[in-house]
């Protein structure tokens, strides 16, 4: 793994498409700035985490759908 | 065609019910061919993996419980459906039943489909306020007070 030490606004470049920057340091917090081409998805860790353990989650849901106890309203998607 | 559900066993499917989802979902990435069939119950459906039976999502239109839900799509995300007219885009959230506690809907990453292609994908939003539990059933209930 490569470590490499920068101070505010200075930049990280990977490959041809993706600038890393430091936009902003305070106290235990980096704010980063990031482009990426738009085929490369930037998503924080944490979310993507939490998104697959709900789609896990969702698996193991009871067969037996529950039937709303309130009347769904009139949508409007379709 | 006749599909072995998880929910229901045999189910006879149509063309038009089949879904590719290139990119799978997130931590299923494998499995990509999908049919969307009613479920027995409204406002329910089940996306229904063809190649695996045990690989089954019961989905939800948000906007049964949620008001003005917009996920926030990118361009990216758009592109990577083929550009769905507003009209053709479905909007689903992927519902969780727990043995027990609340039924909850995951309103932070929808799947998004094309209906004129049936090409689909998961999409993470990139709006806070959308978290993966909302309780369906709590937020139907404010809404009508």
């Amino acid at each position: 793994m490569l470590i490499l030490s920068r101070k505010k606004d200075q930049k990280i470049l990977i490959g041809d498409g993706i600038e890393i920057w430091v936009v902003d340091l305070r106290g235990d917090t980096v704010k980063l700035g990031i482009k990426a081409p738009k085929e490369v998805k930037v998503y924080r860790q944490e979310v993507a985490l939490e998104i697959q353990a709900a789609n896990q989650a969702a698996l193991s849901s009871s067969l037996d759908l529950p039937f709303p106890d309130v009347e769904p309203p009139e949508h409007k998607t379709d | 065609m006749k599909l072995d559900t998880k929910a229901y066993g045999p189910v006879e499917i149509e063309d038009k019910q089949i879904l590719a989802f290139p990119r799978g979902l997130l931590g299923f990435e494998e499995y990509t061919r999908f049919a969307l069939i009613d479920a027995h119950k409204k406002p329910f459906f089940w996306l229904q993996n063809l190649d695996e039976v045990r690989i089954a999502f019961i989905l939800i239109k948000p906007s049964i419980f949620h008001d003005d839900y917009d996920p926030g799509l990118s361009r990216e995300d758009l592109d990577e459906l083929g550009n769905p007219e507003a009209a053709d885009l479905l909007v689903f959230a992927i519902v969780t039943i727990p043995e027990s506690g609340p039924m909850t809907a995951n309103l932070q990453g929808p799947l998004v489909i094309n209906r004129k292609t049936g090409k689909g994908a998961q999409c993470i939003s990139p709006k806070d306020e959308y978290r993966t539990k909302h309780d369906i059933l709590e937020e139907m209930a404010a809404r009508r007070e």
